[in-house]
């Protein structure tokens, strides 16, 4: 078993830092600013939705180092305890990284405030990029992108210069920063320690078993838990929340797992979107389209399956889709286990089937429900955006009638729901747009949607039938045109 | 081409600040190490849009960790006013009267930012309620305005309505816009001896900050000095609510002696300073079979806020716009201005302009569907033409109109006429995507409407090397006015630009400066900058022609030389010889435009210097069970003028279009009933993100394109006429609507096209289609 270790640890580009104790609630993004006085990442909104802070996390896996963009303002900094942090300033020391030099040239900047995160986001794409030996496509341009909000250049002049700098070799010191990640977080993985700081500001514990993290709660019984802090952060910078104490969940080893066995998935609670988009997206043809969608990169490095479903938002995109594919939610507490179909999970808003203790340990899915999974997000914005409706419809047909149907929305209610009511009017009949009527009739007594800033009420109802017509449509076999047409998951093209 | 040629106006040269900006080097305000024991400010206000302040306890925010002083509107120590146009209606701090949900009641300065914030949300103020006024349409029923409304008419227009073969009317509504500037308001003021202060702001209008402090300080003037480097960002956000900000960052130095910052939290800044304007139009219009618009009446309503702020000159040029390319024989416009219990809007790129234009293209369509021509044809039918048809409604005769011309070659170059064929061919079948296709034109004026804005200073100093110390009253906000202004200033004095020295922009190099502002930057101060580069130039001309006792005919700047008759000798060499022989090294350059003039009374005059001009055509698909949208294609060929840096000015091109392409869809504000704007950060208000931007760009600046009147170097303005190319997004969007009635109807599609009023109005047009129907069945 890991033994604690009270001295938080990170590599800063390629120095070393050690910290006997710090507030837990100070960002990466104050920690960089403020303290190092590494100004080039720059606050933009304070909420991860701007990309402005992005840096690059350096984390080994499969004993490779491995970059991720991730928003610094919403990254409590003990996070990132053994990880390697990597800013603007590192990639331009001695000489401008590929990727700044591309986009000087290209115009890629006009006020400049949003280009050291985009130049991170794309950076960390460079890095991959070696990796593959192969340059980025237009869709995996637009996915590295589309958590970096740019009010001047409308993007194409970023565009190009993302096209240029990625077919350009790594440079010495992208190379030399992740030699030296290589070695230390390599040494630091060996000593088989996790953090367990303790400060006249608060503690923070990163336990890396169930067992310490039970230990480490009883320690500390109040401990706020988190894992990828993505919705955390927001309650610190925008809500000005203090805790006395918290604890990470991400790297608690039996929660991190995505297995695939006996026809079932299993997702472990602390997995993140970004693993989930890596071994997902090609069980469902709309799956991936769904999860690339999902936050942006920088909130898929840090966002899990468990904390989307455990802070029960009424809208969180994994939810109305797993509840569809007929998701079980595994808990686990120090004494006691036991599993509840995902559904009756969401008891009402802001409230959850959570005993106090119990955290989310694993969502197993029967993977037979897959090949039937149809889901679509609807948002104001296409990317990175939070849904106004999301749709989910497994439906089981034989012979062109539908045998059983499973329909879960999110945004229709105050949490994600099945459409119970659609469901019973869906079952035995035609698996085509002939059983519209009856069923878009029946899912108006399912829900009673409320109006705010991200719809109304009528829009939802009327988005939510339509989404049941494309579903149909699809079933009866009509061609369906879609604005953004599935494409294979984005990746890597190998050069000509 | 000589290397100085490659540099000087017309050459692509990257911003100068490129590099800087992509490895982090490039200083914004918060960047700046701060000064020992430098505090943090924040304001407080109370949760209510209107009423009477009844209590202020803020014994707990002075009890937070970390405070430091709490001050309210009582405790200030000058004027409490910061209204641009001087009318007392803005005040640092509420002192009674809550106007709009936030509103600032007190500051306090803490030993940091998260401090300062954590210890403002402890405050308890109560107000009085009184019945707020949330919209346009309640301020017009309540008869609520924040000032006189306007006319502008020429011609018998009721005769010109009532006798045309045909009319049409309607209502369209538009909304506002946040700047969602990524680098949020920030100032921060540093006391100095004397009891002057120096305050480094993020704005595009030093001069008026510097104004306003001394007021809010009491001191003169003199006392008070700004400096701005660079603005992460202005888009009009930060011509005059930067002040605010900056003055309570002064009063809390001034009070402590020592420096604080000001820097609003994102929620904060999109909650507590002002936006575009929303507007509401009612329009009628009258026109013949051929398409010709004969009368045109169109009521114009805006949500200014709560105070006046720079609302009268936006309306103002909001009506100037809402004939954009088209001739009226007989108009009215009438201009309400509505007050609100909202936040104060204000500048924002296009500055009205676009709100009027989008009302001009509306009536267009609406001639286009009544007649049955394809709006193209009745766009081009209704342009400004010869000496009949070019007066504005304002009495301006346009003289320099090029959109027949520049719109041919994009109607070619875009292929429009076949992709308009294909299109209505697909929407024929009724598919589930409906597709929609719109070449839009725009006229923009060029000139501060307030003529006295029309104004700029340099300073320029050489230095004993022959390097260049360049200064002027221009802000630099990413738009690329600082290299402009570099190139012109080095290749008047044959220089490589590097040899000019690019500096921040401040209150005691260059006074009294207009902001940064209406698309002038470049056209006011590379004029005065380069009035001060030929002065200089002229000095050290006559020195030489003296020096080397040759005529001054003779002696010729060429690739940073000197040629003086038969002598040769560096640009430094003759600099260093002038100095010697001690010639003024340093100059100042002025420039005023010519020829502007209007009289608001009358509505009548010359507003504008000249007309900058563009088209864009866009493409677009609709999907029907969603009301999802995506922009296709767009083709854009846009009139820079002689462009002072075509890489540039394509960029203004290209940022500009994005940008009111998401004004016109997915950027929505969003009030509840209680008058709390919903959407104050990005997680819910939805500028365009990078896949937002259409498969298909092709950009283009219209390669004849060269100023009549004589502007520096013969270019155009760029910063805000591309913004309205992107009208041809909501048009196209509306043209795959009017599919549903076999374009015959303009559906009901206000902005922005939100999925939301997309579907919306797609059900409306089947509703009417069925109903049709039906009434011919019956």
């Amino acid at each position: 078993m890991a033994t604690a270790r009270s001295e938080f640890r990170c590599l800063l580009g390629s120095e070393i830092i050690c910290l006997a104790s710090f507030d837990p609630h100070q960002t990466l993004l104050d920690f960089l600013r403020l303290e190092k006085g590494l100004t080039g990442t720059k606050e933009g909104c304070a909420e991860g939705d701007c990309g402005a802070c992005t840096v690059l996390l350096g984390r080994l896996e499969n004993s490779k180092i491995h970059y991720q963009p991730v928003n610094a303002c919403i990254v409590p900094l003990g996070i990132i305890d053994s990880t390697q942090v990597l800013t603007v300033e590192h990639l331009a020391d001695p000489e401008p990284h590929p990727v700044q030099q591309a986009m000087a040239q290209a115009h890629g900047s006009q006020c400049g405030f949003c280009t050291p995160g985009i130049v991170m986001s794309l950076a960390g794409l460079h890095y991959d990029c070696d990796a593959g030996h192969a340059n980025p496509d237009h869709q995996t341009l637009s996915d590295t992108l589309a958590g970096n909000l740019c009010r001047c250049t409308g993007y194409g002049s970023i565009m190009s210069a993302a096209g240029t700098a990625c077919v350009q070799p790594l440079p010495g010191q992208s190379r030399s920063l992740r030699s030296i990640a290589h070695r230390v977080l390599d040494e630091w993985d060996q000593d088989d320690t996790f953090l367990n700081m303790s400060g006249p500001l608060g503690s923070f514990a990163i336990p890396t078993d169930l067992e310490t993290l039970w230990q480490t709660q009883r320690t500390y019984p109040d401990a706020q838990l988190i894992a990828g802090a993505t919705d955390v952060g927001l309650w610190i910078n925008k809500h000005h929340q203090r805790f006395e104490s918290i604890i990470n969940l991400s790297h608690v080893a039996e929660l991190k797992r995505i297995e695939h066995t006996q026809n079932t998935l299993k997702i472990g609670a602390t997995a993140t979107v970004a693993q989930g988009l890596e071994q997902m997206t090609d069980l469902a043809p709309d799956l991936g389209p769904l999860l690339r969608r999902f936050g942006s990169a920088q909130v898929r490095a840090q966002a899990t399956f468990g904390g989307n479903i455990a802070n029960g938002s009424p809208i969180g995109d994994l939810a109305p889709v797993l509840i569809a594919l007929g998701a079980t939610l595994h808990l686990v507490s120090p004494d006691h286990q036991r599993s509840i179909a995902l559904e009756d999970f969401f008891v009402d808003y802001g409230k959850q089937d959570l005993a106090p203790g119990e955290i989310v340990h694993t969502i197993s899915i029967p993977d037979d429900a897959f090949t039937q999974l149809q889901c679509w997000k609807i948002s104001k914005r296409f990317d990175q955006d939070i849904s106004a409706v999301c749709g989910a419809f497994c439906l089981h047909v034989t012979g062109g009638t539908i045998i059983s149907a499973r329909v879960a929305f999110g945004g229709m209610a105050s949490t994600p729901q099945r459409a119970r009511h659609c469901e019973e009017a869906l079952v035995g009949q035609n698996a085509d747009c002939t059983s519209l009527e009856p069923a878009a009739a029946a899912l108006k007594h399912d829900f009673a949607p409320i109006t705010d800033m991200r719809a109304s009420a009528s829009y939802r109802t009327d988005v939510a039938r339509g989404l049941l017509e494309r579903c149909l449509r699809t079933l009866g076999g009509d061609p369906l045109e879609l604005l953004y047409p599935v494409s294979k998951a984005p990746g890597l093209s190998a050069h000509d | 081409m000589t290397e100085a040629c490659q540099q000087g106006p017309g050459a692509s040269l990257a911003h100068d600040s490129g590099l800087k900006h992509a490895t982090g080097e490039a200083v914004y305000i918060d960047d700046i190490p701060l000064p020992r024991g430098a505090l943090h400010l924040a304001t407080g206000g109370a949760d209510a849009p209107c009423g009477q302040i009844r209590t202020i306890e803020l014994d707990a925010v002075r009890n937070a960790p970390g405070v430091i002083d709490v001050f309210c509107a009582r405790d200030l120590p000058g004027h409490n006013d910061v209204s641009p146009l001087g009318r007392g209606d803005e005040p640092l701090l509420a002192e009674e009267a809550i106007r709009f949900d936030g509103e600032a009641v007190f500051a306090v300065v803490a030993t940091s930012h998260r401090a300062a914030r954590a210890a403002a949300a402890l405050a308890r103020i109560d107000v009085t309620p009184t019945e707020p006024v949330l919209s346009v349409d309640g301020a017009l029923d309540q008869e609520r305005f924040i000032s006189e409304e306007k006319i502008m008419e020429r011609g018998d227009w009721q005769q010109a309505m009532s006798s045309a073969p045909h009319n049409a009317s309607g209502t369209l509504y538009c909304g506002g816009q946040d700047h969602f500037y990524l680098e949020g308001q920030i100032s921060l003021a540093i006391p100095q001896e004397d009891g002057d202060m120096w305050v480094y702001c993020s704005t595009q209008h030093p001069s008026e900050i510097q104004q306003h402090l001394a007021k809010v300080l009491g001191k003169p003037a003199h006392a008070v000095t700004v400096e701005v480097r660079r603005m992460g960002g202005g888009f009009g956000g930060k011509e005059s609510q930067a002040c605010q900000w900056a003055a309570l960052a002064a009063v809390g130095a001034q009070r402590n002696n020592r420096a604080v910052k000001c820097r609003l939290d994102r929620d904060d800044d999109m909650r507590l300073t002002g936006k575009r304007h929303d507007f509401r139009f009612d329009w009628q219009v009258g026109h013949d079979d051929t398409g010709r618009i004969l009368a045109v009446d169109a009521k114009l309503a805006s949500r200014c806020g709560c105070a006046l702020d720079l609302s009268d000159p936006v309306n103002d040029r909001a009506m100037f716009h809402v004939d954009n390319a088209y001739f009226f024989p007989a108009v009215h416009i009438r201009s309400q201005r509505c007050f609100t219990n909202t936040v104060s809007n204000t500048a924002f790129r296009g500055f009205g302009g676009p709100q009027g234009m989008l009302a001009s293209e509306r009536m267009i369509e609406a001639v286009a569907r009544a007649t049955g021509l394809d709006p193209l044809t009745v766009r081009k039918h209704n342009f400004y033409s010869g000496p009949e048809r070019n007066l504005t409604p304002y009495h301006m005769p346009v003289e320099d109109f090029i959109l027949d011309e520049l719109v041919s070659e994009l109607e070619t170059s875009s292929d429009y006429w076949k992709r308009r064929e294909q299109i209505r061919c697909a929407n024929a079948g009724n598919p589930l995507l409906l597709r929609g296709l719109a070449l839009t034109p725009v006229k923009f004026g060029i000139s501060f409407t307030a003529t006295w804005f029309n104004q700029a200073g340099a300073l320029l100093h050489i230095y004993r090397d022959g390097s260049i110390h360049l200064n002027h009253g221009g802000t630099e906000m990413g738009q690329g006015l600082f290299i402009k202004v570099a190139q012109v200033v080095a290749d008047a004095l044959a220089v490589p630009r590097q040899q000019v020295k690019i500096s921040a922009t401040r209150t005691d190099k260059v006074p009294n400066t207009s902001a940064t502002a209406a698309s002038s930057g470049s056209d006011l101060n590379a004029m005065a900058a380069l009035n001060a580069a030929n002065t200089l130039k002229r000095r050290l001309c006559a020195f030489a022609a003296q020096h080397f006792a040759i005529d001054p005919q003779e002696i010729r700047f060429s690739d940073a030389r000197v040629y003086a008759g038969q002598n040769t000798l560096t640009f430094a060499d003759l600099v260093e010889l002038a100095y010697l022989a001690r010639v003024q090294l340093s100059a100042t350059g002025f420039y005023r435009t010519p020829k502007i003039h209007y009289n608001h009374k009358a509505a009548k005059g010359r507003p504008f210097y000249y007309f900058a001009y563009g088209a864009a055509v866009s493409e677009v698909a609709v999907d029907t069970l969603t009301g999802e949208s995506r922009v296709l294609a767009v083709d854009i060929l846009h009139d820079a003028g002689r462009s002072l840096n075509p890489a540039i000015d394509l960029g203004q091109v290209e940022g500009g279009f994005i940008q009111g392409m998401g004004w016109l869809t997915n950027e929505e504000l969003w009030w509840d009933d209680a008058g709390h704007l919903k959407t104050h950060a990005p997680s819910t208000y939805k500028i365009p993100t990078c896949s937002d931007r259409p498969l298909n760009m092709n950009i283009r600046l219209w390669p004849r394109g060269e100023n009549r009147e004589p502007t520096i170097h013969r270019s155009k303005a760029v910063g805000e006429p591309p913004l309205m190319l992107a009208i041809s997004v909501h048009q196209a969007l509306s043209d795959a609507l009017s599919s549903i009635s076999r374009y015959t109807r303009v559906p009901p599609l206000n902005a922005p096209a939100t999925p939301e009023a997309l579907l919306c109005a797609i059900q409306n047009e089947r509703n009417q289609e069925s109903k049709g129907a039906g009434d011919q069945q019956a």
